[in-house]
C-alpha cells in the first residue's frame, strides 16, 4: 500500500459544508439560476402512442398563439444537427425530436418557445400532430421473435446486438457437473427519480456559432461529444455549466444530454435564450429507465455446492433507441460476472433488444441490479435443490483473501478484501442466530417467514473501455483502444495563502465539497473550513476529460484521490521553497501547525501564508525549475484500468468492494404485504474519507433499493401505454416504509486508489433488491420471485383467491383487465322504452348529457364529433372524440364504437346498450350498458389508480344526465350514492 | 407582436417572512411559481406538482401548506413562511442545526419542505413520539437519505424539549 500523508480530518464524521446553504434555502439549483428578460420557456409535445408513423405535423394555430416565439419540429433539425452516435454498429437513427416516427410513449415531437411555461403549453395543446399507429412491442421476448413489429425498420430486427463470451472451460465445467441449477429470472423496470428534475437553460451565440448551456447534467463527460456531435459543432463550440447544486440524480440526470441538444437548437430556432423545466410526469414518463432484463442462468455444481462453472444468457431491453452509453449496463459488471464467488468457467451471451419503452440509462447500481438478482437467486437455488444451508454455499465458493488481488475469469482485478471474514463478522454483529430463532418462532405459530441472504462485490470507477466489450475484438482493434478513466482536480492557493479547489466530480448531494476539504487539509496542515471547494463545471475552462462526471461512484476512489495528489504537489513545491528560504538540507524540512521549520532548529521557520505569498510576488526566490504562482492541477488514471484484451476480458472497474447482506421478512398470509423485519449490511469499502457521509450513501441506496424490491416498476400495458406518471402510481419509500438497516464496516483498503478509498453508494441497489427476493423465496418456498414485491402478486404466489366485486343496480363495475378498461351497468328509467331509443339518439340530448361536452357535430348517419374537456385526477385537457352507433336494433339494442384524441392522449372504445321494457304496464325501461376502453398518453400514465374509477363515474354521470335530461321528475332515482360519489370525486380531484 | 408580461396579471398582497410585499401573478399561477420566480424564493422547492412530495411546502397562516397546489391569487392577504424565514441572519435554527448534525440531507431538495413540516409540528407539541414524527413526515419524500438522519434530527429536539420541560417543572 502506498504511504498516506500523516491526516487529521480524513476519516472523520465531520459536519458538511454544504449544509449552511442548504438548511436556509440558499442552496443554487438550476431552476433557482435568473435567467434574462428575453428568455423563452420551452414545453415539449410528446407522443400518445408507443409506436405510430407521424404523418404531419400542424403548427399553425399553435404559431398564432399571443405570447409564442417558435416552434421547434423533427424537420427543422435536419439543418443544424445530426442524429446520435450510436454504441453498437447497426443503421439506427435516434434524434432529439421524433422524425417520422414515434418508438415510445413520451418521445418528444415538437417544442414550444413561448414567454412563459403557461402558454407554452397552452400551445401544445394546439399543434395537431396527424398519427398512424403501429402495433407496439414491449415484451423484450416477444421483441426478439420473427413476427415483432419492428422499431428500426432499416435494421431488420430488434435484436441489434449480440455477443457470445466464454472464459475458462464452461462445456466440461457443466459436463463434470455433478447436479446443473438452472433459473429464468425477469429484472423489471425501475428508476431512482430525483426530487429534483431535468433543468435546461440553453442559449446559441449566433456571432459565434457557439452553444452556452447550464444544466443539471451529471456526467459522463464523454457525452460531451456526443452531444457536439450531433449539434454538427465542434466540442468547444458547446461550452456546459453545471450550477453549485443538484437535487440528485443516482445516475439519472446522465439522461438529461438528448434535451440539451434538443434546447441548444430551439434556442437558435427562437433567436433568444430559452428555459426548460421538466415536470414530473415528463420525468416519469420519459426521462429514462433501468434496463430491464431477462436473464437465464446456470450453475454447475458439486454435490456438496461449490459453483464450477456458470453460465448466463442475458436479453437486455434498452427501449425504443439504443442511447449512449448504452449498452452499458450490460457490460459494465463485465469483469465481475462471478461476483464474490471463484468459479473459473464462464460462458455468457449477451444479447441487446429495442422495445416500444423509453430509452434506458445510467440508474444506480447500473447493471449490478440486474446481474446480482440472477446469480444471488441462483446461489439460493443451489443451496435449495442440494438441501444445503444457502450460507454455506456462499461461504463455500467466496474469494480468498489468499488471492487478492485476484483476477476473475471475465478479467476483472479485485483489489482487496477478506470476503469470508466480513461473512462471519456480519452474522455475529448483526446476530444471525437470533433472527434465525426468530423465523422458527414465526413459523411455528403458523406464519410465513423468511431469511435472505446475498453476498456481492461492488464495482467503483468505471474503466471507460469496458463498453468496447460490446463490439468484437477485431472492431475494437479498428478503432483503437480504449482504456483508463481520467480523474482531474486543481488546488491553488492565492497570495494570501487561502486555498481553493476544483475537480471533476460534478455532485449530486452527496457532499464531495467536504470530503475535499478534509483531505486537503489534512496535507496542507491547514483546517477544512480554510478550504473552498467549487464543484461547479464550466467545459469552456475548467479541468475535464470524457470520464469526468458523477457516476461508477468514482469520487472517493478516483477524485478525492486526484485532490490528495493536487494538494500533495503543492506541499512539495512549498517545501522546495521552505529549504530555499530556511537556507536547509531537503531531509531537513519539518511541516506541521500551518508552518514550514528546520526539523533541527524550530525556530528557523516560515509560515505556509508567506511562502504562498513569494510563489506569487516573488517568483525570483522560486527554487530553480519551480514555476511562478501556487496551483496544481492533477489528472489522474489507474494503471490497472486496461483495454479489453483479445480474449475480451476486461478490467471493467478500478476498484472493488464488497457487501454482505442478510434480511429477516415476514409474509401477511391475508393480505400479501411483505414486511422487511430485520435488514443487515456490511460493507468493505477500503478506507472510509467520511464515515456519515458514507452511512448516509448506505442509509439512501439501502431505501432506493427497499423501493425497488417492494413497489418500484415503470409499467406498461402489452400495447406500450405507460401506467406509471404520477408520484401516486410509481411509489417510492415514506419514512413509513423503511426500517432503518444494521450497517457495518470493515475495512480493506484498497492498493490501486491513492487513499485506498473504494465506491460505497451503489452496493445496497445490487445487493439489497435480491436479498429481499430471497427471503420470500425462503419464505414461501418457491424460485419464480420477481419484482417489485407487491402484495397483489405475492398474494396469488400465496395463493390467495380475490373475491370479484359484486355487480348490481344502477353501479357500473369496472374490471381492469391488462389491456382496457372495462366495465358494465344497469339502471331503470321510467319511460318506455321506445321513448328511451329516441333520446339516445337525439344528438342535442346527448350533447346536454355528455359530461363536458362543449359541442356535438352530427357528422354523418349515427356519426358524431364532440368536443368534450375531460378531467382525471392532475390532468386536464380537451379531446375530440368520434363515435358511431352500429347494429342498430330500434329500442332494443345498439353498438357504439368510436376514438377520442387529445393533448391528454387517445383512447379507443367500443360498447353496447341493450333496452327491455320492465314495469306492471312496460312503462319503464331496463337500461343494460357495457364497455371497453383502451387509453393511452399522458392520461393513461397517471390514471392507473384512478382511470378505473373515473370511467366508471363518467359514464354513470352520462346517463344520470341523460335520465335528468329525460325524465326530469324521475331523477335521481336509482342513484342512492350520488351525493357522495361527487363528493369523493371532488375529494380525488376528478370533478371540479 | 410581443408584449412582454402581457398574461393578465393581478395584484397579490401578503406577508412573507413577516414582511409585507407585493407581487403580480397571472390568474393561473401557482402559488409555488409566485414565491420562487415573481418573489424569487428560491428556497422553496418544486419536485412534483403534484401534491405527493412534499419538497414546495411552506406554511400559511401557521400551517403547513403544498405551495404547489394552491394558486399565488389566493394567498392574497395570507401570512406565509418559508425556509429563508427559518434562520436568523445566516445563523441556523435550532431544527436547522439539528439536521446539520445528523447527516438529514444530502442533495438538500426535499429539505425546505420537510423543515416546515417540522417546523410546524414541533411548534404545536415539543415533544412529539416517534409515531408522530413518522407520521408526518411521511407526507414527505426523500430520496437521498433514507430518513434515519431526519428522525435522528428530529428527535434530538424532542429530547432536548423534553430535558428543558423537565427543567423548567424541577
Ligand atoms: S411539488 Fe408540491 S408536493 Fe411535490
Ligand atoms: S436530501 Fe435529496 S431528496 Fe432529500
Amino acid at each position: 500500500m502506498k504511504k498516506i500523508a500523516d491526516k487529521v480530518y480524513v476519516s472523520q464524521a465531520l459536519e458538511r459544508v454544504e449544509d449552511s446553504a442548504l438548511l436556509a434555502g440558499a442552496g443554487v439549483f438550476a431552476d433557482d439560476i435568473a435567467v434574462g428578460a428575453r428568455t423563452g420557456h420551452a414545453a415539449f409535445l410528446r407522443s400518445p402512442h408507443a409506436h405510430a408513423d407521424i404523418n404531419s405535423i400542424d403548427i399553425k394555430t399553435a404559431e398564432a398563439l399571443d405570447g409564442v416565439h417558435a416552434i421547434v419540429v423533427g424537420e427543422d433539425l435536419r439543418a443544424w444537427s445530426r442524429p446520435f452516435i450510436v454504441g453498437v454498429k447497426q443503421p439506427m437513427e435516434h434524434w432529439c425530436l421524433a422524425q417520422d416516427r414515434v418508438r415510445y410513449i413520451g418521445e418528444p415531437v415538437a417544442i414550444v418557445v413561448a414567454e412563459d411555461r403557461y402558454i407554452a403549453e397552452d400551445a401544445l395543446a394546439l399543434i395537431e400532430v396527424d398519427y398512424t399507429p403501429l402495433k407496439a412491442v414491449v415484451d423484450p421476448e416477444i421483441a426478439i421473435l420473427k413476427d415483432a413489429p419492428v422499431l428500426h425498420e432499416a435494421v431488420g430486427s430488434n435484436l441489434i446486438s449480440e455477443r457470445n463470451f466464454s472464459y475458462g472451460d464452461p462445456e466440461k465445467a457443466f459436463r463434470d457437473a455433478d447436479r446443473i441449477v438452472s433459473m429464468k429470472v425477469r429484472y423489471p423496470r425501475n428508476a431512482c427519480t430525483p426530487i429534483e428534475c431535468f433543468v435546461v437553460n440553453a442559449d446559441y451565440d449566433a456571432a459565434e456559432d457557439n452553444y452556452d448551456v447550464l444544466a443539471n447534467f451529471q456526467g459522463p463527460f464523454s457525452l460531451l461529444p456526443v452531444m457536439a456531435l450531433a449539434l454538427n459543432i465542434p466540442v468547444n463550440k458547446l461550452r456546459l455549466r453545471t450550477p453549485p447544486d443538484s437535487g440528485g440524480s443516482f445516475g439519472v440526470k446522465q439522461a438529461i444530454f438528448p434535451y440539451i441538444v434538443a434546447l441548444c437548437l430551439a434556442s437558435r430556432k427562437a433567436g433568444r435564450p430559452v428555459k426548460w423545466v421538466e415536470d414530473r410526469l415528463e420525468h416519469l414518463m420519459a426521462a429514462t429507465s433501468a434496463t430491464n432484463r431477462v436473464t437465464e442462468i446456470e450453475g454447475a455444481v458439486t454435490k456438496d455446492g461449490e459453483l464450477i462453472g456458470l453460465c448466463y444468457r442475458q436479453l437486455e431491453d434498452c427501449g425504443g433507441y439504443l442511447r449512449a452509453p448504452e449498452p452499458a449496463t450490460l457490460y459494465r459488471m463485465h469483469g465481475n460476472m462471478t461476483g464474490a464467488y471463484k468459479v473459473q468457467n464462464l460462458a455468457i451471451e449477451n444479447r441487446v433488444v429495442l422495445t416500444n419503452k423509453t430509452p434506458t440509462g445510467l440508474n444506480r447500481g447500473f447493471g449490478g441490479p440486474q446481474v446480482y438478482f440472477a446469480l444471488e437467486r441462483l446461489m439460493h437455488k443451489i443451496a435449495v435443490e442440494l438441501k444445503l444451508d444457502p450460507l454455506e454455499v456462499i461461504k463455500r465458493n467466496l474469494v480468498e483473501a489468499k488471492d487478492m488481488p485476484y483476477r476473475t475469469p471475465s478479467g476483472a482485478l479485485y483489489d482487496s478484501g477478506d470476503y469470508r471474514k466480513a461473512v462471519l463478522e456480519a452474522c455475529k454483529k448483526g446476530n444471525l442466530e437470533a433472527l434465525k430463532k426468530r423465523r422458527d418462532q414465526v413459523r411455528g405459530a403458523g406464519g410465513l417467514y423468511g431469511i435472505g441472504y446475498t453476498a456481492i462485490v461492488e464495482p467503483s470507477i468505471s474503466n471507460m473501455g469496458y463498453i468496447s466489450t460490446a463490439l468484437t475484438a477485431l472492431e475494437r482493434e479498428k478503432a483503437g483502444p480504449k482504456d483508463g478513466g481520467a480523474a482531474m482536480a486543481t488546488v491553488s492557493v492565492d497570495a494570501l495563502g487561502s486555498v481553493s479547489v476544483t475537480m471533476d466530480s460534478t455532485p449530486q448531494g452527496q457532499g464531495h465539497r467536504t470530503v475535499a476539504a478534509q483531505v486537503v487539509a489534512d496535507v496542507l496542515g491547514l483546517k477544512p473550513a480554510d478550504i473552498r471547494v467549487d464543484v461547479t463545471m464550466d467545459t469552456a475552462k475548467d479541468n475535464w476529460s470524457i470520464s469526468a462526471g458523477n457516476y461508477s461512484s468514482r469520487f472517493a476512489g478516483s477524485v478525492a484521490g486526484s485532490v490528495h495528489l493536487a494538494a500533495i504537489e503543492i506541499r512539495d513545491k512549498l517545501k522546495r521553497m521552505a529549504q530555499t528560504s530556511l537556507n536547509i538540507a531537503a531531509d531537513k524540512v519539518s511541516f506541521s501547525d500551518g508552518k514550514f521549520s528546520d526539523a533541527d532548529n524550530p525556530d528557523n521557520a516560515i509560515q505556509f501564508r508567506r511562502l504562498a505569498g513569494q510563489a506569487h510576488w516573488s517568483p525570483g526566490l522560486l527554487p530553480e525549475g519551480d514555476v511562478p504562482g501556487l496551483r496544481a492541477a492533477s489528472s489522474w488514471t489507474m494503471p490497472e484500468l486496461e483495454a479489453p484484451d483479445p480474449e475480451d476480458r476486461v478490467n471493467s472497474s478500478g476498484a472493488h468492494g464488497f457487501v454482505f447482506d442478510y434480511c429477516g421478512v415476514e409474509i401477511d398470509r391475508d393480505t400479501g404485504r411483505v414486511r422487511l423485519d430485520k435488514y443487515v449490511t456490511m460493507h468493505d469499502a477500503g478506507r472510509l474519507l467520511n464515515p456519515a457521509l458514507v452511512d448516509g450513501q448506505v442509509y439512501g441506496g439501502f431505501t432506493q433499493a427497499l423501493g425497488a424490491a417492494l413497489f418500484e416498476e415503470l409499467s406498461y400495458t402489452a400495447d406500450g401505454t405507460f401506467q406509471a406518471g404520477s408520484m401516486a402510481e410509481y411509489l417510492i419509500p415514506t419514512v413509513a416504509e423503511t426500517p432503518a438497516p444494521v450497517i457495518l464496516h470493515m475495512s480493506s483498503p484498497s492498493p490501486f486508489t491513492p487513499l485506498g478509498a473504494k465506491g460505497v453508494g451503489e452496493g445496497n441497489s445490487m445487493s439489497t433488491p435480491v436479498c429481499l427476493a430471497n427471503a420470500v423465496a425462503d419464505a414461501l418456498g418457491r424460485d419464480d420471485i420477481e419484482l417489485p414485491l407487491k402484495q397483489s402478486k405475492v398474494r396469488d404466489w400465496i395463493g390467495i383467491r380475490e373475491t370479484p366485486p359484486t355487480s348490481g343496480g344502477a353501479v357500473a363495475t369496472p374490471v381492469a383487465d391488462k389491456d382496457a378498461i372495462t366495465g358494465r351497468g344497469e339502471l331503470t328509467i321510467r319511460l318506455p322504452v321506445e321513448r328511451v331509443w329516441d333520446l339516445l339518439l337525439d344528438p342535442e340530448n346527448l350533447e346536454k348529457a355528455i359530461p363536458g361536452c362543449r359541442e356535438l357535430i352530427v357528422e354523418g348517419d349515427h356519426s358524431y364529433r364532440a368536443d368534450v374537456s375531460v378531467a382525471v385526477g392532475p390532468v386536464r385537457g380537451d379531446i375530440v372524440a368520434l363515435v358511431k352507433l352500429s347494429d342498430l336494433d330500434p329500442s332494443k339494442f345498439l353498438r357504439l364504437g368510436g376514438s377520442a384524441d387529445g393533448p391528454l392522449g387517445s383512447s379507443t372504445g367500443s360498447g353496447t346498450i341493450l333496452l327491455t321494457a320492465t314495469g306492471a304496464n312496460g312503462d319503464a325501461t331496463i337500461l343494460h350498458y357495457d364497455y371497453s376502453v383502451s387509453l393511452s398518453g399522458k392520461i393513461a400514465a397517471v390514471g392507473g389508480r384512478l382511470l378505473g374509477g373515473a370511467m366508471k363515474v363518467l359514464i354513470k354521470r352520462f346517463f344520470e344526465r341523460f335520465i335528468r335530461i329525460a325524465a326530469p321528475e324521475t331523477a335521481p332515482a336509482g342513484f342512492p350514492l350520488f351525493g357522495w360519489l361527487e363528493n369523493l370525486l371532488r375529494a380525488i380531484g376528478i370533478k371540479r | 407582436m410581443i408584449e412582454y408580461g402581457a398574461a393578465d396579471r393581478v395584484k397579490v398582497t401578503l406577508t412573507v417572512n413577516n414582511e409585507s410585499l407585493t407581487g403580480y401573478a397571472s390568474s393561473r399561477m401557482l402559488l409555488s411559481d409566485f414565491i420562487r420566480h415573481e418573489l424569487g424564493l428560491t428556497g422553496t422547492h418544486v419536485g412534483c406538482e403534484h401534491g405527493v412530495c412534499g419538497a414546495c411546502t411552506i406554511q400559511i397562516d401557521g400551517r403547513p401548506v403544498r405551495s404547489c397546489l394552491m394558486l399565488a391569487v389566493q394567498a392574497e392577504g395570507r401570512e406565509i413562511q418559508t425556509v429563508e424565514g427559518l434562520s436568523d441572519k445566516g445563523t441556523l435554527n435550532r431544527l436547522q442545526q439539528a439536521f446539520r448534525s445528523h447527516h438529514a440531507l444530502q442533495c438538500g431538495f426535499c429539505t425546505s419542505g420537510i423543515l416546515m413540516s417540522m417546523t410546524n409540528l414541533l411548534n404545536e407539541n415539543p415533544t412529539p413520539t416517534d409515531d408522530e414524527i413518522t407520521d408526518i413526515l411521511s407526507g414527505h419524500l426523500c430520496r437521498c437519505t433514507g430518513y434515519v438522519g431526519i428522525v435522528k434530527a428530529v428527535q434530538s429536539l424532542v429530547l432536548e424539549n423534553i430535558a428543558r420541560e423537565n427543567g423548567e417543572n424541577a
